[in-house]
């Protein structure tokens, strides 16, 4: 725990914390008023890799903008196209056959596994061990082939279509995850005996940076750091969308409200995740992929659209205005670490650098996501 | 003070079985490839940048209709034909052939709304992906020019 | 005095050549093996098992330009290298490989290493002083608290083997423990029943002294990029780097010579400078193992476990020892 201590705001320094820092995963700098090793004062500075995309989603059309979804997070890009993919459907009136909902159910869950295992490696190297990073991305390896396999890419898949998908799964795809399964599962209870288990590692996030609910709340933090934080939250049970109504599965709470709590939050997750996957292997319906009735061009009537899908990161959402044309008049995403990583400033105050990299890291931050 | 020793008895067990898993790892085999010396197959569906494809003469089946360069959303296909004139069932027609496919790979994002919006499968994707060069210009791939490669 | 000197300078030259090629191969040692408990194969290019890696990093360490920061202070900046490898290097003459294998036997050997060691520390704040960088500044002032608060238990520990023998010169201490693994001063013994967890807190405290992971706060990587030497590259780096494995290597013949019987057979039979080399490399394997299991301390955890753990424990086992030493 770290003591309290009496800061002495007129003998600070200033450091510089990134654009190009180990810590921050990305062009990230954080600004900050350092005592000592205590932070007097910290300022998160973004627009590093600003590349414009909601103005992009103006000048495409619908279907052009598909690819760039992919490009906000490339550790879970299919939750995104999935939120696009959900908003234009429900604004145009597509009906989307159950089969590619299900595989979109599972793909998602896939990819949030995927995300989550190299939020693991990552977080535990930003705490300096490096192998639990290796045995992740050996996991992750396993979902990346398996995604290549059905979408054709590794990272930036662009595998949703308006009405359904961009091609099948087939029987090698369901195998290799009905055997991912187990191996994960194991995979799973390594982890926690290596490193959520090991007394070093619980003794560097147990009771440090606590974010209340109510700070969650103030800043609009969802996703594993608020559920961390002990707020139910969760758009696939709040707001149900796709076929997640059918499958059963718990959204781990935690009210410690600290680094371990969200630590927790993600690695039963990733359980839950393996839970869904399981189910809709099983009920995975047959019948075709794409809508029957679907227009060539599309363009949404006139309104104003918003549609919420729970990420990797939490609650994203894309809300487009249309005024009847095949491109969007405006296009807002509202990104989950955008709101999440303005808990830094000033959940860090007093706090000292290592623990607030360690919160950093807790935070589940990937730059191009929040500048977009 | 009970606490303080089971505290260091518990701490050094977890340090001692998070010591064992990583011994264990040791002794199983590695698990990459050495990527210049090993390489891997692509599979079927890998996503590379697009190439023409050739009909049974190996020229392209690309119509010219253009609709390639409308789906991209990065802009990066050019293409240009010429017309010419043939002789179909004894008169002369009119018919738009394919002179240029320009793709300038700087741009491409690898979405594949080319292949998707052709309507009449003349475009596939490669499985290339050592794709490397220290010039801009080596980007910049003339499709035709790779398609006559190929068929010679 | 002239074959004295001769002596020294060759026992010099060999602890520099001895220290070298250990810095160099357990380098090659520790990625190999980080490698393996990562499931990767480590550096295999250069040479069968790529053992040609540690000339090669040389050749390329060696040819880089060394570069001063502006407005770091210069004599400062150069000096923290030496001063790094420099200790490091002497604490190699005091000690013995085996009976006939000393570069000069003293007779406060133990002193003489702890005080080589000690000078490790100024190092690392000339360093970090001296480079006029933030986090330089903050990983040496980490590094130094983390030095000394360490260097407390691992003297008592010392303090209590010596009691035990009766001589502060290694070479004794050695021989005091010879004839069979029942005798290394690591089994309890009627004297110091607690000899076992002075073991492990001498250990503990020589990870720390050589700020190894999980006590590489002076480093960190992951919070101050590459702690006390960020500003160094070329071969300033490349000396720190040395100096370190020759610190660990030190750290390891101390272990061996204090608690495992020096270069003394488990089984009594063919005792000689193989047992020392295989005690010592065995533990620098565990400090490989230790460094690629555990993730970092905090510098609070750390000084908790110095004050609040090692120190307490070990004093009491100090004057247990004592006072069983009066009783038997």
């Amino acid at each position: 725990m770290s003591a309290p201590i009496q800061l002495r705001p007129d003998e600070t320094f200033l450091l510089n914390v990134g654009p190009q820092h180990p810590a921050t995963h990305g062009v990230l700098r954080v600004k900050m008023q350092m005592d000592g090793e205590y932070i007097v004062k910290a300022e998160t500075v973004l627009g590093y890799v600003h590349r414009m995309h909601e103005k992009m989603g103006e000048n495409r059309t619908y279907a052009q903008y598909l690819p760039n979804l992919s490009r906000l997070d490339y550790l879970g890009a299919l939750g995104y196209t999935h939120g696009h993919v959900l908003a234009i459907e429900r604004a145009a009136g597509i009906e989307v056959p159950e089969r590619a909902e299900y595989i979109r159910a599972i793909t998602v869950e896939l990819n949030r596994v995927a995300s989550h295992l190299f939020w693991f490696g990552a977080f535990v190297m930003d705490l300096g061990g490096f192998s639990p990073l290796m045995y992740a991305i050996q996991d992750r390896e396993h979902i990346l082939d398996m995604l290549e396999a059905v979408t054709g890419a590794r990272l930036t898949y662009c595998y949703y279509r308006f009405g359904g998908l961009y091609n099948d799964v087939d029987d090698d795809f369901i195998e290799a995850a009905k055997r991912f399964i187990p191996r994960m599962r194991k995979s799973l209870k390594k982890y926690d005996a290596l490193v959520s288990g090991n007394i070093i590692f619980q003794k560097r996030l147990e009771g440090i940076a606590p974010v209340s609910a109510e700070m969650c709340r103030k800043y609009g933090a969802t996703g594993p750091v608020a559920r961390g934080s002990g707020i139910n939250f969760d758009v696939r049970k709040n707001e149900p969308y796709s076929v997640y109504p059918e499958f059963d599965f718990d959204v781990p709470v935690y009210h410690e409200c600290d680094s371990l709590a969200r630590y927790k939050v993600r690695m039963d997750e990733m359980e839950q995740s393996l839970r869904i996957i399981e189910q809709g292997l099983e009920t995975l319906p047959d019948g075709p992929i794409m809508a029957e009735k679907k227009p060539k061009n599309i363009k949404l009537p006139v309104g104003d659209y918003y549609q919420a899908v729970e990420t990797a990161r939490g609650s994203f959402g894309i809300r487009i205005v249309s005024d009847g044309d095949k491109n969007a008049y405006r296009l807002k995403l509202r990104s989950p670490t955008y709101s999440n990583m303005h808990l830094f400033d000033e959940a860090c105050e007093g706090m000292l650098i290592m623990d607030a990299l360690a919160f950093m890291g807790s935070l589940d931050l990937v730059i191009p996501e929040i500048d977009r | 003070m009970g606490g303080y020793f089971s505290d260091i008895f518990y701490g050094s067990k977890s340090l001692l079985i998070g010591m064992g898993i990583t011994f264990r790892e040791f002794f199983k085999p590695t698990v990459t490839v050495q990527y210049p010396y090993q390489t891997l197959k692509m599979s079927a569906r890998f996503r590379g940048h697009i190439e023409l494809i050739a009909d049974k003469e190996g020229k392209p089946k690309c119509v010219v209709c253009g609709m390639c360069e409308r789906a991209c959303p990065s802009g990066c296909i050019t293409l240009g034909s010429i017309s010419i004139e043939i002789e179909v069932d004894g008169k002369i027609k009119k018919k738009k052939v394919l002179s240029k496919y320009d793709l300038d790979f700087t741009k491409c994002s690898l979405c594949g709304q080319c292949v998707e919006n052709c309507n009449f499968g003349a475009l596939e994707f490669s499985k290339e992906y050592n794709l490397a060069s220290t010039r801009k210009e080596d980007f910049h791939f003339n499709l035709l020019k790779r398609l006559e490669e190929r068929n010679t | 005095m002239s074959l004295t000197l001769l002596n020294v300078i060759v026992a010099v030259v060999i602890a520099i050549a001895f220290a070298a090629v250990n810095a160099a191969y357990l380098v090659w040692a520790e990625r190999r093996g980080a490698a393996r408990i990562q499931r990767r194969p480590g550096p295999n290019i250069n040479g069968p098992f790529g053992l040609l890696q540690p000339p090669l990093d040389g050749i390329k360490l060696m040819t880089k330009q060394l570069m001063i920061p502006g407005g770091a202070d210069k004599i400062l900046f150069m000096v923290a290298p030496v001063l790094a490898m420099a200790p490091a290097i002497m604490s190699f003459v005091t000690i013995p490989f085996s009976e006939g294998i000393a570069a000069h036997n003293m007779e406060l050997g133990v002193l003489v290493i702890f005080a080589f060691a000690s000078m490790g520390a100024m190092a690392i704040l000339f360093a970090g002083w001296g480079s006029r960088n933030k986090y330089s500044v903050m990983a040496s002032v980490r590094a130094v608290s983390q030095n000394v608060s360490y260097e407390i238990p691992m003297l008592i520990t010392a303090i209590t083997v010596v009691m035990t023998t009766g001589s502060m010169d290694l070479k004794e201490i050695s021989m005091a423990q010879s004839g069979g693994f029942w005798h290394w001063n690591i089994f309890p013994s009627l004297q110091s029943p607690l000899m076992p967890i002075s073991f492990i807190i001498f250990f503990i405290c020589s990870l720390a002294e050589t700020n190894r992971a999980p006590f590489d706060l002076g480093e960190a990587e992951s919070e101050l990029v590459a702690g006390f030497h960020t500003e160094y590259g070329s071969m300033g780096f490349g000396l720190f780097f040395m100096g370190e494995y020759a610190n660990i290597v030190i750290g390891a013949s101390l272990t061996t010579i204090l608690f495992l019987g020096g270069w003394d057979c488990p089984f009594g039979m063919f005792p000689g400078v193989w047992w020392f080399l295989l005690k010592i490399y065995l533990l620098i394997a565990t400090f490989i193992w230790i460094r690629w299991t555990f993730p970092r301390t905090t510098i609070y955890g750390l000084l908790n476990l110095s004050w609040k753990i090692l120190i307490p424990i070990s004093l009491f086992n100090l004057l247990l020892t004592a006072g069983l030493l009066k009783v038997f």
